[in-house]
């Protein structure tokens, strides 16, 4: 079975600096980490491959120093990893994004499964993987909680769609995209980084794609235009209540934000 | 000390102290005293007070306690009443003084690098006034809801002991008031201090004996850029201890060492309702470095892992990110919760022993759960040679428990003693372990501490009944 799983490199905190003016997010160098989403995703092919068996390679689109989060999830367990990179991939936005992974996920080709996280924490669209599903012409499910059963031809999972649980079986070629704590994903580890060192990341860029075309990439490609880009600004209230009664209004808070369920 | 007999309270010093604390609110007789401030978190033991005092200043601390020495009444302060050796209890009656309302944060002395705070003031809130600023308070102890009125009383530790030392390491002055209601200052905004005898230290840890810490002066360092975990599974605790002295001797020092057993990890994750980030071994190490750099503590990680590696560790693992951090830390600082939900009562053993004598001393312990027919648990600081041993009650009878617990907590500090470690690495001595403190020391050390005593409060009106008094 062959699994692919999309992963992005993002700032290591929400706590980043930005450019209001030229609306560029500050990354320094260091400051990153793999989509936290993502690990879920990496999680997900690690467990399925541990019962099925196969391999797992992760892509990735972003600069050349985003081959760092490949390397990662080589020291998490994936066998091969690939960055699609290229200046003319700069600046693109949802569409552009998930057109070049399209592109490059038919050059090394699709496999049986391709696996993305929920979304991402600096774009937070949720997007691309449907977008991505949708050029590859592939079926593909959202909001993954569980695996319930991997076969031969297809996977069945469970999906949380917000007012109801659906079952689905899917079969391959697909997509998923896996909520956060499908699983509680492994720590990288430094055995695994010690024997990756040298296992190479295959970069793919715009001259190795189907689709050359660049009007359809980068900047040109994409028809969202940032007017302004800020960080969200952080509210917190606090509530200060006395009286009686205190313990059952703190109840009715948590179920009434559905934190806890009422057992009837 | 001899025991006295106090002066019970009456009606003439209830109103006498009404006239030193005119706010009603912040006095409260008998029946109006909440039933928490009889116990700590050590609830098998309880006292209650006679009448609950909360001061808002050194100066209305100072009168009550002058009014208390004048009239031989016991006082008892109390913080958050987080501890565990059931120092914050009244023993025999009198007043408690709660310093909770005494929370200012007074000063940041940026040129000294100085935080000046009211005893009140919690552990967390020192923590998040300084983040912003790129400094900190390194000692770091699990329960950061208490104050740093209760751990200076208690000399607190905390994992980042390892690299940064202690509570007391970390404080340069203390305004105080005496038992007989002066109001001192010792130590100072100095780095150095040679100055006689260091009655500042004698404060610190002496948990309200010889004094009421009014105001801290404490030391901040700038904040790390970057701390990142490793956790190491060990096939067993022997090699994962065994191990600790190697990484210590590394070219960094790390910020932390813990060593933890699968039992508790899956306790704690059960506890929590979530998994641990690995489950496929019985040991484990979780290393912290800090440093300025993200290579920086790279280098330190990996050559911790090297030597664990070299040490027989089955792999080591990164938690590099907020996530993982979480993960990993969220687990380990839930241990003590989760022990105590997983049984009925429960009392610790707080010994510190020499680094090289931890992996003995734990199975040791857990060679005495088989002998005894009481659960053990354990984590602790392997950094320090701080263990948290746990006897857990379950079904056992109330006599049975009693004298289980005594024979258990007997072998323990016994042992420790043997092996050149201490009664309490962090928690203190308080009533619970006094007489464990009284029977590991020589009787020169115990006359000196008693001397120590009544030089402080002759009338052993501070907090009678803890560690000498």
């Amino acid at each position: 079975m062959n699994i692919i799983v999309l992963i992005k490199q993002v700032p290591l905190s929400s706590d980043i600096g930005m450019d209001e003016e030229t609306g560029v997010i500050l990354r320094e160098s260091g400051n990153t980490k793999m989509n936290p989403y993502d690990l879920y995703a990496l999680e997900t092919a690690l467990r399925i491959r541990e019962k099925a068996g196969g391999k797992i390679s992760v892509l990735t689109m972003g600069p050349p120093q985003a081959e760092q989060v490949v390397r990662e999830a080589y020291m998490m367990g994936a066998d091969y990893g690939y960055l699609l990179t290229d200046r003319a991939f700069a600046g693109s936005d949802v569409l552009a994004t998930s057109y070049a992974l399209s592109q490059a996920l038919t050059h090394i080709g699709i496999g049986d499964l391709i696996i993305c996280g929920k979304q991402t924490t600096d774009g937070d669209t949720a997007q691309v993987g449907v977008e991505c599903s949708e050029f590859l012409g592939i079926p593909c499910i959202t909001n993954v909680k569980r695996i319930i059963d991997i076969q031969p031809d297809a996977v069945t999972i469970e999906s949380d769609m917000g007012m109801t649980i659906e079952h689905a079986r899917i079969t391959y070629p697909c997509l998923i995209a896996v909520d956060k704590d499908i699983y509680q994903p492994r720590l990288p580890s430094y055995r695994k980084k010690k024997a990756t060192a040298l296992l190479p990341v295959e970069k793919i860029t715009l001259n190795q794609l189907k689709d050359q075309n660049t009007t359809r990439y980068g900047l040109t490609g994409s028809p969202t235009q940032v007017i302004k880009i800020f960080p969200p600004s952080r509210t917190s209230t606090h509530e200060i209540w006395e009286g009686e009664h205190l313990g059952r209004r703190l109840f009715a808070l948590l179920r009434d934000g559905k934190h806890l369920q009422e057992n009837v | 000390m001899n025991p006295v007999t106090y002066k019970k309270i009456g009606a003439e010093d209830i109103e006498n102290l009404n006239r030193i604390i005119p706010d009603r609110t912040r006095i409260h007789v008998g029946d109006a005293i909440h039933p928490d401030y009889q116990h700590d978190e050590l609830h098998a033991l309880t006292g209650v007070p006679e009448i609950l005092i909360e001061p808002i200043s050194a100066n209305e601390t100072a009168a009550v306690v002058k009014y208390a020495a004048s009239n031989n009444i016991p006082i008892t302060p109390r913080g958050q009443g987080t501890g565990l050796v059931g120092g914050a209890v009244c023993l025999h009656g009198g007043i408690m003084l709660s310093l909770q309302k005494m929370n200012r944060i007074l000063e940041l002395d940026e040129d000294n690098v100085i935080l000046t705070v009211e005893p009140g003031v919690l552990l967390m809130e020192i923590t998040e006034y300084l983040e912003h600023k790129m400094l900190f308070y390194p000692p770091d102890p699990g329960e950061k809801s208490a104050t740093i009125g209760g751990n200076i009383s208690t000399n607190a530790g905390g994992m980042r002991a390892v690299k940064y030392g202690v509570t007391r390491d970390f404080v340069r002055a203390l305004e105080v008031v005496l038992p007989d209601g002066e109001i001192v200052t010792l130590g100072g905004k100095v780095a150095k201090n040679s100055s006689g005898y260091s009655l500042k230290d004698l404060i610190i840890g002496s948990e309200g004996t010889l004094g009421i810490v009014t105001k801290a002066f404490l030391r901040l360092l700038p904040l790390p850029g970057v701390v990142t975990s490793m956790l190491i599974p060990f096939p067993d605790l022997d090699s994962a201890i065994a191990t600790v002295p190697k990484i210590m001797k590394a070219r960094q020092i790390p910020t932390a060492v813990e060593f933890m057993q699968k039992e508790v990890i899956t306790a704690a994750a059960e506890y929590l309702g979530r998994q641990f980030p690995d489950s496929s071994s019985s040991a484990y190490l979780l290393v912290s470095y800090d440093g300025p750099t993200r290579e920086f503590v790279d280098l330190a990680l990996d050559e911790a892992a090297e030597i664990a590696l070299a040490n027989g560790a089955i792999d080591a693992f990164y938690s590099d990110t907020p996530e993982r951090q979480d993960a990993v830390w969220k687990t380990r600082g839930t241990f003590l919760e989760a022990i105590k939900a997983s049984t009925t009562e429960m009392d610790e053993c707080d010994v510190v022993v020499p680094r090289s004598e931890i992996a003995a001393f734990i199975k040791f312990c857990h060679g005495l759960q088989e002998q005894y027919g009481v659960r053990i648990m354990s984590f602790g600081h392997a950094g320090d040679g701080n263990l948290h041993i746990y006897a857990l009650r379950d079904n056992l009878g109330d006599d049975d428990w009693l004298s289980k617990l005594h024979n258990v907590f007997e072998a323990m500090y016994q042992r420790a003693k043997q092996v050149g470690g201490k009664v309490s690495g962090e928690h203190g001595i308080g009533y619970a372990k006094k007489n464990f403190l009284e029977e590991s020391e020589v009787p020169e050390i115990s006359r000196l501490f008693s001397q120590i005593k009544k030089a402080f409060d002759p009338r052993n009106i501070m907090n009678p009944g803890k560690v000498a008094g």
